[in-house]
Order: structure tokens, then C-alpha cells, then sequence
């Protein structure tokens, strides 16, 4: 856009930090960024704010205590941390989980992905201004989240999945609630679309704002709704065959067509309302069965069987005084996150701790891209761009 | 002491203090509160309404007590490298142009020899400009003297959409102008209780100057750096702006300087395009609709009315403003600057044409 302003020779670049206590920079982020003008000429992103040394941690964790601290990766989404966790230690373990389990967490797993959608949406649109959609999408955020206390009993930090299935079975009236707070979200989407996709200020602030090539993009591993908005349609829910029960559900992976910021806002957006129609699809015929799997090597036998019988009595014993012990080897499971490919790369020994589990975050290379989507654009257009990318700290710095 | 009220310099002073203590400052704190209920009623939540005396929280009113309290107590906090003579005196700048703005604004009819202004001046809506121009020097001195990266952004953010929408703001009431032939805010007011059609539409500027209007309105808005022309506070970019080191009572001064320059560009808008005090068929001796009998009514009822109705209309275009903010997003600087010059600049020009051809022509 304005790459055409040319640095004038006889003055110094305004060297400015944006960040990491800034209001558009959430989960903490620094920007080194040199100003002529108002436009960028140079910027440089400096993360680990927020290092928790998360993968430290699981060094000297048993595989169960790990599950709390997946939440605290992407915390807008934290159901989709706890389940890509536990499928790669279930796939360690060879193990399947019940499909009942399986509807469950598929329904969860869209219900936070609508969250964070909504969550990355409403920052976007109040960084250019626009503070009333941001509070109406924080509204229908908490709809959701009522539904995720619900069932999980917390509303942020849920760690509710267990190897092999999830912690409880469906709660009583849950699905009513559901249905019916699906219809509340699904006005406020529609309310805030209203407000905000043909709005000329708008669009204008997002049009042409931190665009990137397709080559690009895929060069800088792009995945999830970034990767979608320069118009690759690339899915993991339904790339290799899908992962958990997406399989039996119909839905339309929304793509981009340019890769501005406004395209990529278009595609969350859709993706929120195919979200609400698998979840709709998904609750409409959930399977009779168990919450979890039988397998003891992995799920702790019911009270009765701890008190009432030896083998219940060991098994409760072993996996509380050893944790799971899954064989020896390595696994990388990727699911599809809110904002792209999370991915978790378990190394077993065959002892209670892991060796190794490394997190492939998303955004952390649409931080990486930050500067090559920024530099030539004002200053203006750092904060719509930073905002589409939906950097989450927890999970970039883990 | 009689003659001492009828002495046309001890009535001035009286207007003042009555203008200052009894309706821009009490007006600025109500609409500091009504902004923040009106943005709450729109984003569905509650809004203010903890603080409280025993058990009576009036709507919140007593929120105004509150922070104006904690701005008060608060320290007197000089930031290291500021250039302590400007970052003084830069708040007073705001805070005045927009107070001497009432002081050339009709709040209703006279009384007799009483007029409810405090200055008429045959030059009216130049100083009313002169005035308006004022406060850039508040702006620019706050984020310049800060030594601060974000408040010299800006302020150079401010001055550049300031000074070029002072030029729309001009541009836009040249029609006006003309249509009223005078510069004397009285003249305009009394030119728009004049009406069309055997006395049945009034000549008010938004009928007669619809353009001009349209432009007018944009331009307050930009002039006051108001939503959805606050790049130069632009939050979410450069934090605050131009005052992003102020805290206490002078950051208090900017914020009280802004609702009352909103009060008084609402005042402003009434004034010069609806209709002023005027109701409409409400005459000086009572109210007459086209070629129906006059309903006679007593002066000081007049009066009365016309003021209700100034009111009304001030609190209409307070509103407006208001919700303009709370439901658009931000402009993007450059972008200011091209709706300005590309747009209002030769759209006001037409319309001075289009006016001087039409008022030549009928």
C-alpha cells in the first residue's frame, strides 16, 4: 500500500516498542518496530513473555499431571489442547476411545473453537474501534463457557479428558441447554455480521491489511484459518480421513481468497457457524455407551471395583503410585486447533514421565510472519493484523 | 440593587458564572455519565451504578462525585524528561476553547431587553472557528512536551486532522452563510424561524443546507477527535495519544474539555442548522401553523418553551453523537485525511456553488 514512501536521508527512523504492556498486544508480545513516519520500515518480534517452561515441566510430570497444564496453552480453547494431548498419549497406548466419548469431545472441541473464534474476532474488531461487537461477541462467549462449566465443572482451565475418554459422561439437561444457547450465539454471530461485514470503516481497516502470498504463507507453515484465508482449503479435521469422529459429519471448510485480514475474518466467521452445525449434527446422534474406555492400563477402575475387588485394587493402585506407563516410542498427534495445526510430539521410555513433549503451537509462526505482513504498512495497520493472526501467548510461549 | 442588575456589565458577569457553574459544568459530568449508561444499554450490560450514598446510588450519579474525587486526590505526577511549563498549561487549552464557545451561543429567546447570550458579536461564527482552532494547541503542546514516542505520534496524528477539517469545518458553513446572509449567530437563529410555503416548513439549515449539514456534522466530529475520528487517541495503536502521560486533574481537564466541547458543538449544531431555540410555528406572540388563527401565548411561556426546546435538541445531538461512537469502528489516519480532502473538501465546494447558483437564481 504505501511501500512507495521512501525513507527521507536526512532523518533518523523513529524507533518505538510496542508492547509487552500495550492494550493490542494481549498475551505478551514485543514489537521493535522503526517508524519513518507513520509507516514501518523495519520490526522485530520478540516473544517469551509468557515461557512457562511447559515442556520442562513435562519432563518431571507423570502423563496425567500434563493434562492441567494443556489448558493453559491456548486458554481460549483449552478443550482442544486437553484433547489433542490425550489422543497422542493414546496413541502411544494403541488404545480407542468410546465413540460416545469420542461425540463428546468432537461437540466440546466446537464449542471452544467457537470461543476462540469469537474471542480473536472480538479483539480484532475492538483494536480498529469498534468495542461494542467485542462486548456483544464476550457476551455469546459466555454462553458458551456456561455450557463448558457445565460439563466440565470449570470454565477456562477444564482439563477434562482422560486416555481413553473424558472425565464424565454427558450431564443431565445438557443437551437442551446446548441447543438452546447454540441459537443465542448463533443471533449475536448474526447480530455482530450485521454490524460489522459490510460496514465501509470496517472493511476498510481490514481490506488489503497484512496480506501474504499463498507460497508464502505455506513457506512460513501457515495452517488453520490463516492458511485458509489465502485459499487452501486445508482442514485436518477432514485431511488423511479426519481424527476423532469428524468423519461423520458434514461440513464446508470456508476459504480466502486474497489473504488480507478481512479474509481471514470472513473465514472465522464461517467457520463459527459451521461449527454450530456439526455440533447440531453431532448431538443429534450421539451413540449409546461409555464415557470411557475399560482398558485399566489407562482409566481408573469405578469405586466399587477398588473396594470390592483385588484387581480393581491393583489397577487403582498402579496407576496411582506409577501414572500410566504407556510402551516405549514416539508419537506426533496434530489436531486441527482454533487457529491451526496443534500438535503434540510425546516420546515415551515406557516409565511414568515422558521423555519429551513438544507443543507445535500455531500462531507461532504467524508471529514469525508478523514483520513480513507489516513492514511497508502504517503503524495503523500493525494492530488489525496482529489482531487476525490471534497470537495467544500460552501457547506460543508455552 | 436593582440598577445593579440592569448594568450591562454586572448581567455579563452573572451569565457567565451562571453559564459556567450551572450549565457547562454540571452538563459535562451528566453527559460524562450518560455516555457511559447509553454505551452500556447498547453493549448489554448494566453500566455505573455501585457508587452510592447509604443506600441511594441515583443511577450512578454519585459516580461522578467518585471519580472526580479520585482524580482529584490524586498525585501531581510530573513523567521524567516532560517540559514541565507546557505539560502545564497544555490541558488549559482545550479546556478553554471549549468553554468560550458558549459565551457566543443564544440559549433562547430574549426577555425584554434580557437576551440569553452573553455576547452577540457581528462576527459570531468566524470566532466561533477562531475558538475551535484553539484547542490544537492543547494537543500538540500535551504530546510534545511529554517527551513521549506515542504522545508525539499523536500529536502529530491530532494537528494534521485538526487543522484540515477546521478547512471542511469553514468550507461546509460558507453555505450556510449565504443562505442567512449574516455572520451573526442572532441572525442566523432569527433566519430560521422564517419559513417556506405560506408558513408551513421552517427554513431551518438542515432543510436549507442539507449538504452542508452532512459535512458539518462529519467535521465536528473529526474537530472533537471523536469516535469514529479518534486516531490520535487511537487506543488500541498509540495507547492514548497525545495525553498519555497526563493522570489526575489534568488528565481530568482534557477529559471534562472534551464533553464540554461535546456539549458545545451539540449546541453549535442545534444553532446553526436546527433550528436553534425554534419550535417550529412557534412565533414570538404565539403559535401560528400556516394560514390557521394565531394561538396568542404570554412572552415569558415563549420563552420558556423555546428553551425546553433548545435543550431538547442539544440532548438529541448529544445523543447522536454518542451512539455514533459506541456502534462504528476507528478510521485509520490516512483514511481521515482522504475522506477529508478527497471527499468533503470537493463536496463542500459544490455546495457552495450549488447554493450561490440557487440563492442568485430564486
Amino acid at each position: 500500500m504505501n511501500s512507495s514512501v521512501g525513507i527521507d536521508k536526512d532523518t533518523d527512523l523513529m524507533e518505538i516498542e510496542i508492547g509487552p504492556s500495550h492494550p493490542a498486544m494481549h498475551g505478551i508480545v514485543r514489537f521493535s518496530v522503526s517508524l519513518s513516519g507513520e509507516t514501518i520500515v523495519k520490526m522485530k518480534a520478540e516473544i517469551g513473555y509468557l515461557h512457562r517452561a511447559f515442556e520442562k515441566e513435562a519432563e518431571n510430570s507423570r502423563y496425567i499431571q500434563i493434562l492441567p497444564y494443556t489448558d493453559r496453552l491456548n486458554y481460549c480453547s483449552a478443550i482442544i489442547n486437553n484433547c489433542g494431548y490425550s489422543m497422542a498419549v493414546e496413541k502411544l497406548f494403541g488404545i480407542h476411545t468410546p465413540k460416545r466419548a469420542e461425540y463428546a469431545r468432537v461437540i466440546m472441541m466446537e464449542v471452544s473453537r467457537i470461543s476462540d473464534h469469537m474471542t480473536c474476532v472480538a479483539a480484532a474488531a475492538m483494536e480498529v474501534g469498534a468495542f461494542t461487537i467485542f462486548l456483544w461477541f464476550i457476551k455469546a462467549r459466555e454462553y458458551l463457557w456456561e455450557l463448558i462449566e457445565d460439563f466440565t465443572g470449570a470454565r477456562l482451565t477444564t482439563s477434562w479428558t482422560r486416555f481413553g475418554g473424558n472425565a464424565n459422561d454427558f450431564p443431565d439437561g445438557f443437551l437442551d441447554k446446548l441447543a438452546n444457547h447454540l441459537i443465542k450465539v448463533q443471533e449475536v454471530i448474526d447480530e455482530c455480521d450485521k454490524m460489522a461485514t459490510t460496514n465501509k470503516i470496517f472493511v476498510d481497516r481490514l481490506k488489503g491489511v497484512g496480506i501474504l502470498s499463498k507460497e508464502k504463507a505455506i513457506s512460513y507453515g501457515f495452517t488453520g484459518p490463516m492458511l485458509r484465508a489465502v485459499g487452501v482449503a486445508h482442514d485436518l479435521r477432514v485431511a488423511d480421513g479426519g481424527y476423532s469422529a469428524y468423519s461423520d459429519f458434514d461440513f464446508e471448510i470456508p476459504v480466502g481468497e486474497v489473504g488480507d485480514s478481512y479474509d481471514r475474518y470472513l473465514v472465522r466467521m464461517e467457520e463459527m457457524r459451521q461449527s454450530i452445525s456439526i455440533i447440531k449434527q453431532a448431538s443429534q446422534k450421539i451413540p449409546k455407551g461409555s464415557h470411557i474406555t475399560r482398558n485399566r492400563r489407562t482409566s481408573l477402575p469405578p469405586k466399587s471395583e477398588v473396594y470390592g475387588s483385588i484387581e480393581g485394587m491393583i489397577d487403582h493402585f498402579k496407576l496411582i503410585m506409577e501414572g500410566h506407563t504407556p510402551p516405549k516410542g514416539e508419537v506426533y498427534v496434530n489436531v486441527e486447533g482454533a487457529n491451526g495445526e496443534l500438535g503434540f510430539y510425546v516420546v515415551s521410555d515406557g516409565s511414568g514421565t515422558p521423555v519429551k513433549v513438544r507443543v507445535r503451537p500455531p500462531c507461532f509462526n504467524f508471529v514469525a510472519a508478523m514483520a513480513d505482513m507489516c513492514v511497508g504498512h502504517p503503524i495503523a495497520d500493525l494492530v488489525p493484523t496482529f489482531g487476525s493472526i490471534n497470537m495467544i501467548g500460552g501457547e506460543l510461549d508455552r | 440593587m436593582l440598577e445593579l442588575l440592569i448594568n450591562p456589565y454586572i448581567q455579563t458577569i452573572l451569565k457567565v458564572i451562571f453559564l459556567i457553574f450551572l450549565v457547562v459544568l454540571p452538563s459535562a459530568a451528566l453527559l460524562t455519565l450518560m455516555e457511559r449508561k447509553w454505551s452500556a444499554l447498547i453493549q448489554d450490560r448494566r453500566g455505573p451504578g455501585r457508587a452510592n450514598i447509604g443506600k441511594f446510588t441515583f443511577l450512578g450519579i454519585f459516580h461522578i462525585l467518585a471519580d472526580g474525587m479520585k482524580l482529584a486526590l490524586k498525585e501531581d505526577f510530573y513523567p521524567a524528561g516532560t517540559n514541565r511549563f507546557l505539560f502545564t498549561i497544555a490541558p488549559y487549552f482545550g479546556f478553554f476553547s471549549a468553554v468560550t464557545l458558549f459565551a457566543l451561543l443564544p440559549i433562547t429567546s430574549p426577555l425584554g431587553n434580557f437576551t440569553f447570550q452573553i455576547v452577540d458579536v457581528n462576527i459570531g461564527i468566524l470566532m466561533i472557528l477562531a475558538y475551535m482552532s484553539f484547542s490544537i494547541y492543547g494537543a500538540v503542546l500535551a504530546g510534545w512536551s511529554t517527551d513521549n514516542k506515542y504522545g508525539m505520534l499523536g500529536a502529530v496524528r491530532a494537528s494534521a486532522q485538526m487543522i484540515s477539517y477546521e478547512v471542511f469545518l469553514g468550507v461546509s458553513l460558507l453555505g450556510l452563510l449565504v443562505v442567512y446572509n449574516s455572520l451573526r449567530i442572532s441572525d442566523i437563529v432569527a433566519g430560521q424561524n422564517e419559513y417556506w410555503f405560506n408558513g408551513l416548513i421552517p427554513k431551518w439549515g438542515i432543510l436549507t443546507q442539507p449538504i452542508g449539514f452532512l459535512i458539518f456534522f462529519t467535521a465536528i466530529l473529526a474537530e472533537m477527535k471523536r469516535a469514529p475520528f479518534d486516531a490520535p487517541e487511537g487506543e488500541s495503536e498509540i495507547v492514548a495519544g497525545f495525553f498519555i502521560e497526563y493522570s489526575g486533574m489534568r488528565f481530568a481537564l482534557f477529559f471534562l474539555a472534551e464533553y464540554i466541547s461535546l456539549v458545545g458543538m451539540a449546541m453549535l449544531i442545534s444553532t446553526l442548522f436546527l433550528g436553534s431555540y425554534h419550535f417550529p410555528w412557534l412565533l414570538d406572540a404565539g403559535f401560528k401553523l400556516g394560514s390557521l388563527p394565531l394561538v396568542e401565548l404570554p412572552q415569558w411561556l415563549v420563552v420558556f418553551l423555546r428553551f425546553i426546546t433548545f435543550g431538547g435538541k442539544v440532548l438529541f445531538c448529544c445523543w447522536l453523537i454518542i451512539s455514533i461512537r459506541w456502534s462504528l469502528p476507528r478510521f485509520k489516519f490516512d483514511q481521515i485525511m482522504k475522506l477529508g480532502w478527497n471527499r468533503l473538501m470537493p463536496l463542500g465546494i459544490l455546495n457552495l456553488i450549488i447554493t450561490i447558483l440557487v440563492t442568485l437564481l430564486f
